[in-house]
């Protein structure tokens, strides 16, 4: 195996145990962690299976986000859509044989995939303009915030550029991920966009349980989300009284 | 003492989102005088700020992160969208950017960072991670005393992330380390040594108790009964000691005892549980909230009630209806039909639904009344059995006694209601300008009804709102007789 070969299936089983285990790791702290009271923000659901679908209109529809403002409602669902689309359409590379069910949507995917690519990327650019532009959002923001998005960004572009400018060996490029669900790693094309966008993804996974991306965890463990109010009727035991 | 010059924001009836202005809200105007000795020292408190100050903060941070599930996610969740950020009525009404809700948990999330997390450990400043510095404390101190814990911004934001949550951790860091604000302490050291907000003796209230009763005979020519501690009592009353004696809260106290004397069911307060306020809450404290609650547990049984029923107070019904079960319930000596604690509210109104009470809706026919929604009762609360009773019933009950009733503005009402400015430990006189300032909102939404319908009663549940109101609608150019319980319109309609 060539030493570029040698690095990268290296460099992307690190990062992906770095992603999961820190992903874990911080999810089980969020779980561990105690709600000694009931802080439901109200009015809230009574039942458990309400306090469910309040958090999954939370996870799906950003329902809170609409109430709060409706163009970063926009910004955020269409960056979200769009990285479900991509992410959903990248799964191609990672299934061998495809089977005859799957087909139809193999080629669906494919077919909108590469405009959730252009979306992707306006979205960015959208809450990358509102971070510069408007003064409340401008105070706010930090490093990490500009970061994630120019690191985004540049995954977006780099994946677009991939589809239409310097097409790699499709070929090559899914024996390399293949091998790599296998342990049989193959050779990694030299494609340099591809390296680039293999790259910064990795970059990503790593940097991921280290950063606010963590809110894809957190949501569902956001107490004045997820708690049921019903502290008349039943009585919310404090682990730690 | 100099006089301070209070800045009244000019009311249009439109609020609008400010620019930001940096230290806008940084002077002396908005900073807190710092507690007293005395009062520390009876709530377990250093003294004064300690030595290892820096030390003893970072280990009270991490002690209180591995204790509330809602600290450790919600310093982790926030990605700053900024829709929280021009929520805040300290922000529209300050312009300062650490108003905003985003940046009022910066200060503690920044420090967290640093002392908490691999990046903030390793990059420091490049991940705006930063020390605790005798600069960030400083913030902490004027920034975390201008937030009311009224939860509006948790409404908003996509995970529910409630800066009252990191307030409350915030103050109880600084109190850890001895920096604790006057007011509240001073409150709470009454509390835990007399047993109530005001520091009335037993006496003092029986006396008050008998006044009103004359009061009532007076104005009604009718012997309403105010009972203290008496034993076997159906229901015990707990109310917020203002109700006792400040105007206009002592008109609604009428109006519970007027209820209850129509109703003909016995009742009783208790002097040992003489305080439905819990400042134990707004310092973030779990034991003393706890040892607040404890009284109230200890009334229920002693008396041998068997019904446990709440007067007017905002953030004191979160504290009963969403805490009391787990610090000191559970209530297990009460008529399970009637699982305590229940708001005065919700036992009117059920007793007008049930044809108990005579009204005669004309006697509030001078009036023209908005409902304003205290923040906790909206926003950390339930009346009823439905979510969402807690503005329907007291709504309901308005409507009930009077003729003429209007909402203000949808966005200002419910659970996008405003907090009057003053909860949880702004209620002070060094205060004022903050609460001008947060209060703004409120009479912007006000003044379009008052323009619109001539609304001239402001109708509240809430003790603090009723303190707040009334101080500040004078600066406003509104008359604080508009301010008012819902109770005390009950008390004009009722027929004894």
């Amino acid at each position: 195996m060539n030493p570029l070969t040698v690095f990268y299936t290296i460099f992307t089983y690190i990062a992906i145990a770095i992603f999961i285990l820190g992903f874990l790791t911080k999810i089980w702290k969020y779980g561990a962690t105690p709600s000694p009271l009931k802080i439901p923000t109200t009015p809230a659901p009574t039942t458990a299976f309400g306090a469910g679908i309040r958090v999954a209109c939370e996870a799906l529809f950003f329902r809170s986000l609409f109430k709060g403002n409706k163009f970063i409602w926009l910004g955020g669902a269409v960056l979200h859509a769009s990285l479900l689309v991509i992410l959903i359409s990248h799964t191609r590379y990672f299934i061998h044989p495809v089977p005859e069910c799957l087909m139809y949507f193999q080629v669906f995917f494919q077919n909108i995939g590469h405009y959730a690519g252009y979306i992707l990327l306006l979205a960015i650019g959208y809450l990358g303009l509102r971070r510069i532009f408007i003064d409340q959002t401008a105070y706010i923001s930090i490093l990490a915030d500009y970061f994630i998005l120019a690191l985004i960004f540049c995954i977006g572009a780099s994946g677009v550029l991939l589809k239409y400018i310097t097409r790699p060996d499709l070929v090559s490029v899914k024996a390399f991920t293949l091998g790599l669900i296998s342990f049989k790693p193959e050779a990694v094309p030299t494609n340099p966009i591809f390296l680039i966008h293999l790259t910064l993804i990795l970059i990503l996974l790593i940097y991921f349980p280290f950063s606010k991306l963590m809110h894809a965890g957190g949501i569902f463990f956001s107490p004045t989300r997820h708690q049921v109010d019903n502290s008349r009727e039943k009585r919310h035991v404090n682990p730690w009284d | 003492m100099a006089k301070v010059e209070i800045e009244i924001p000019e009311i249009t009836g439109r609020i609008e989102i400010p620019r930001i202005k940096e230290g806008a809200a940084s002077g002396d105007k908005f900073r807190s005088y710092p507690c007293k000795e005395k009062d520390m020292a009876i709530l377990g408190f250093p003294t004064q700020r300690v030595e290892d100050w820096r030390q003893k903060a970072i280990a009270k941070m991490g002690e209180l992160l591995k204790k509330y599930k809602s600290l450790q996610v919600y310093l982790d969740t926030c990605v700053r969208c900024g829709s929280c950020a021009d929520k805040c009525q300290f922000f529209l009404g300050t312009k300062d950017p650490k108003n905003m809700p985003v940046a009022r948990q910066e200060l503690l999330r920044k420090v967290y960072r640093r002392y908490f997390t691999p990046a903030g450990k390793m990059l420091g400043k490049l991940a705006n991670a930063e020390d605790l510095t005798e600069d960030v404390l400083n913030e902490w101190y004027v920034y975390f005393y201008q937030c009311s814990q009224c939860r509006r911004c948790s409404v908003y934001c996509p995970y529910g992330i409630d800066t009252a949550e990191i307030c409350m951790a915030a103050r109880e860091i600084m109190d850890a380390i001895g920096v604790g604000q006057k007011y509240t302490t001073e409150v709470l050291g009454k509390v835990l040594t007399i047993g109530n907000n005001l520091g009335l003796q037993p006496n003092a209230l029986k006396n008050t108790l008998e006044f009103v009763e004359e009061e009532i005979k007076e104005a009604t020519g009718v012997d309403v009964r105010l009972p203290m501690d008496e034993e076997g009592a159906e229901i015990l009353l707990v109310t917020p000691s203002a109700d006792f004696f400040a105007s206009p809260h002592i008109e609604s106290l009428i109006g519970y005892a007027k209820v209850f004397h129509q109703a003909g069911i016995s009742w009783t307060i208790s002097s040992h549980a003489a305080e439905f306020g819990n400042f134990g809450m707004f310092i973030g404290n779990y034991s003393i909230m706890q040892k607040v609650s404890q009284r109230i547990a200890d009334a229920v049984r002693n008396l041998k009630v068997k019904r446990l029923i709440v007067g007017e107070c905002g953030h004191a019904w979160r504290v009963a209806y969403s805490f009391w079960n787990t610090l000191v319930g559970p209530f297990d000596t009460l008529d399970p039909k009637y699982p305590g604690p229940q708001h005065i509210c919700e036992f009117t109104m059920d007793l007008i639904n049930r044809g108990v009470l005579k009204i005669d809706k004309s006697a509030n026919d001078e009036f023209s009344v908005t409902f304003h929604d205290s923040c906790n009762v909206a926003r950390a609360s339930r009346m009823g059995n439905c979510a969402g009773g807690q503005f329907e019933i007291p709504r309901a009950l308005i409507k009930a006694v009077c003729n003429k009733y209007v909402d203000m503005a949808e966005e200002t009402i419910k659970e996008n209601t405003f907090c009057c400015g003053a909860g949880a430990g702004l209620l002070t006189d060094e205060l004022m300008q903050v609460r001008v300032a947060g209060v703004m909102p409120r009479m912007q939404a006000l003044k379009q009804v008052v323009d619109s319908h001539g609304v001239n009663f402001f109708a509240l549940i809430c003790a603090v709102c009723k303190a707040q109101f009334t101080a500040v609608f004078p600066k406003y150019g509104l008359p604080m007789e508009m301010v008012g319980g819902v109770h005390q319109l009950v008390s004009k309609a009722i027929q004894i």
